[in-house]
């Protein structure tokens, strides 16, 4: 408190800029940094404002929208979180009994909950690091001069456009066992029967490829689908890298009598780190949030093959009721993604990026 | 982009075989990115028999093209698309201009501690929404409600007398609150894009604007606003595939059948028992065409908006 009153009684709490005006109301001296510059009272008087002022002027601005959005995003985490420890049941009159963390050490020994969060976690990696290098591979292709840039660009993301709903329809199709267009494709070089030939060894008892059912190539199906879905985003934030080095780095490789490969790998791509940690987190994010592909791909229900949190999440909490479990269940979510972008930000903060 | 010619770039062009691979690569993408697309699309015009005889991806062959498949999809989806554009746009403004309002005040006007409300915001991007989804239906079902029928029938019970009930179960009223629940999410991601915006606007003409006496808001309202036009094309494009495309808030929130909107209509569609997939795929396309127009219109700026430019 008596440090902002004494900013407030010191004369230039934060110095501008000024600029040199002539009006009528008075004009006084007031310095800038040592530069003496005429200026107007009513410009003096703002000079002398201290920071706690433009507090008090920018909030109608920032404070409304981030109260809103703080109440249902910062709020709604909090409450979820008491909600957590107790053992409320569905909407209904149900009261809770018990405060404590008995739903987490329900989650411990919760063969479904392992399954989920191991499914996750293949998710996020294997989906984060094929995308990034799928990416990275597409924006070298097209930084090379090429022609029709745009139209390739915009091809190669356009299914970023697109909402999980209708790429799992689509994709749906394409796994389809009985006449899906990836078994059609392989039958087309006789390659579905030698598939399952193969796996007929291992106790596979099957016509054809259950590409969405089996254990094996469940989860291998959707992380293939998402690749194709964000990869294309992937390629943007790379090319945006590439075009911010400068040319210099490619003509003084080449007047070292560095090859292609080696100029990418010892010159170009160390200096995409940005890029790539910038597009990992977003990607993680994404991919644990892949909910709405996984409930379209299968419905509500999906095999223990392809559950991840978040379908496990909706599952508990909005198929069989059991509120505070889901949001145990939400709060281990929620928990990983801080581990995701909790360096993240703190990263982006030291460097002077926030 | 001129930048790269001469040297590294002109030794690669003078490579013929060196660009044909490049370009067969290229295509090779095209393939990979579009085929899904295009089997879609040529399943989405086959008859039952065309789609037994003919390969996924190959055209219809001898039954040519119908377009029954598309009716069924276009009349299953028609009230869900207009309930998807209903709920869709409105949220899409209001989390544009609370957002750029918000980067106004975060950035164009500097104070101390801002970093740690940057930090805050910007984290918002990133929560997952199965972490709020529970309280949120919540609140739109019992807390809100509660509150709205006591305040109601307490105020003015004489006329209501005494038992006023919000209307949650109002199909409209459902797709209010899911449009509500978009526009605050959708502030966090709005503030960042504009906020890098306004980074970039040279100070000097809002301290010029200050000089003169303007206060905040008439700055804001006459400069801030008008430059932020291009900034609000990127962001409104970007928001409104956002808004669109989510299927996770629509279905926790909107329970009323009249009332639900495309990507619900389509998971209902493509998890169904009896599946036809000349329908589902004839559903997808219709369910993607709003924002695949809006993305074959405006690519760059939906670009823009991903890369967070």
């Amino acid at each position: 408190m008596r440090e902002i009153l004494s900013r407030l009684l010191a004369t230039g709490g934060r110095l501008r800029s000024a600029v040199s005006r002539d009006e009528s109301d008075g004009d006084q001296l007031a310095t800038d940094g040592g530069a003496t510059v005429k200026t107007t009272r009513r410009d003096s008087l703002r000079n002398s404002l201290p920071v706690e002022w433009e507090l008090i002027e920018s909030a109608p601005f920032w404070l409304p929208p981030v109260l809103f959005a703080g109440f249902f995003v910062y709020g709604a985490i909090a409450w979820n979180f008491l909600l957590s420890l107790t053992d409320y049941n569905g909407l209904g009159g149900a009261q809770y009994e018990t405060f404590d963390l008995s739903m987490y050490s329900r989650l411990l020994s919760d063969g479904a909950f392992w399954q989920a969060a191991q499914n996750t976690v293949v998710l996020l990696v294997v989906f984060t690091v094929l995308c990034l290098a799928l990416g990275l591979f597409v924006a070298i292709l097209i930084d090379q001069q090429i022609r029709f840039e745009n139209t390739f660009r915009t091809i190669y993301l356009l299914p970023m456009s697109l909402s999980f709903v209708v790429t799992a329809t689509m994709w749906a199709w394409v796994y389809n066992a009985r006449n899906g267009v990836l078994n059609q494709f392989l039958r087309l070089f006789n390659l579905e029967g030698a598939i399952v030939g193969l796996l007929r060894p291992a106790g596979v008892n099957a016509e054809v490829i259950q590409w969405l059912s089996w254990n094996t190539t469940a989860l291998a199906a959707v992380i293939f689908a998402l690749i194709w879905q964000f990869s294309g985003y992937a390629m943007v934030v790379f090319l945006a890298g590439l075009r911010a080095i400068p040319t210099e780095h490619y003509e003084a490789a080449r007047v070292d009598g560095a090859s292609t490969v080696r100029l990418y790998a010892r010159v170009i791509i160390p200096q995409l780190r940005a890029s790539a940690v910038s597009a990992s987190v977003v990607l993680m994010v994404f991919a644990l949030k892949a909910f709405d592909f996984i409930y379209a791909l299968r419905g509500s229900q999906p095999g223990a093959n392809m559950d991840i949190l978040a379908t496990m999440m909706y599952r508990v909490a909005f198929d069989s009721l059991q509120w505070a479990y889901g949001s145990a269940v939400a709060i281990v979510l929620f928990a990983l993604a801080l581990l995701v972008i909790g360096p993240y930000l703190y990263s982006e903060y030291r460097r002077g990026e926030l | 982009m001129s930048i790269r010619d001469g040297g590294f770039i002109d030794e690669l062009r003078s490579t013929e075989n060196s660009r044909l691979g490049l370009y067969a690569l290229l295509l090779a993408g095209i393939v990979f990115y579009l085929f899904p697309v295009e089997t879609a699309v040529m399943t989405m015009f086959k008859t039952e028999s065309a789609f037994a005889r003919t390969l996924p991806f190959a055209p219809p062959g001898g039954d040519g093209f119908t377009l029954d498949a598309l009716a069924t999809a276009w009349n299953t989806l028609r009230p869900g698309l207009l309930n998807s554009l209903l709920m869709a746009i409105p949220a899409t403004i209001v989390s544009a201009l609370l957002g750029s309002m918000t980067a106004y005040g975060l950035t164009t006007i500097s104070w101390r501690g801002q970093v740690g409300v940057v930090v805050l915001i910007i984290a918002g991007i990133f929560i997952p929404y199965q972490a709020v989804l529970v309280p949120l239906a919540q609140f739109w079902f019992q807390v809100l409600p509660g509150l709205l029928n006591g305040f109601v029938n307490t105020v003015f019970g004489f006329i209501t007398g005494g038992n006023w009930q919000y209307p949650s179960r109002n199909g409209y009223v459902q797709l209010l609150q899911l449009s509500i629940t978009h526009a605050a999410y959708g502030i966090p991601i709005c503030t960042l894009l504009f906020r890098s915006y306004y980074q970039s606007i040279s100070d000097e003409m809002i301290e010029a604007a200050r000089l003169d006496g303007a206060s905040a808001f008439s700055i804001y309202r006459n400069i801030i606003l008008p430059l932020s036009l291009p900034m609000f094309a990127v962001t409104l494009i970007y928001q409104f595939t956002q808004v669109y495309n989510d299927l996770l808030f629509a279905l926790v929130l909107v329970n009323e059948p009249a009332s639900q909107v495309a990507t619900q209509r389509l998971a209902a569609l493509t998890g169904g028992v009896v599946q036809s997939f000349n329908t589902t795929m004839a559903g997808a396309i219709v369910a993607a065409l709003p924002t695949l127009l809006v993305y074959i219109m405006f690519g760059e700026q939906f670009a823009k908006g991903v890369a967070g430019e």
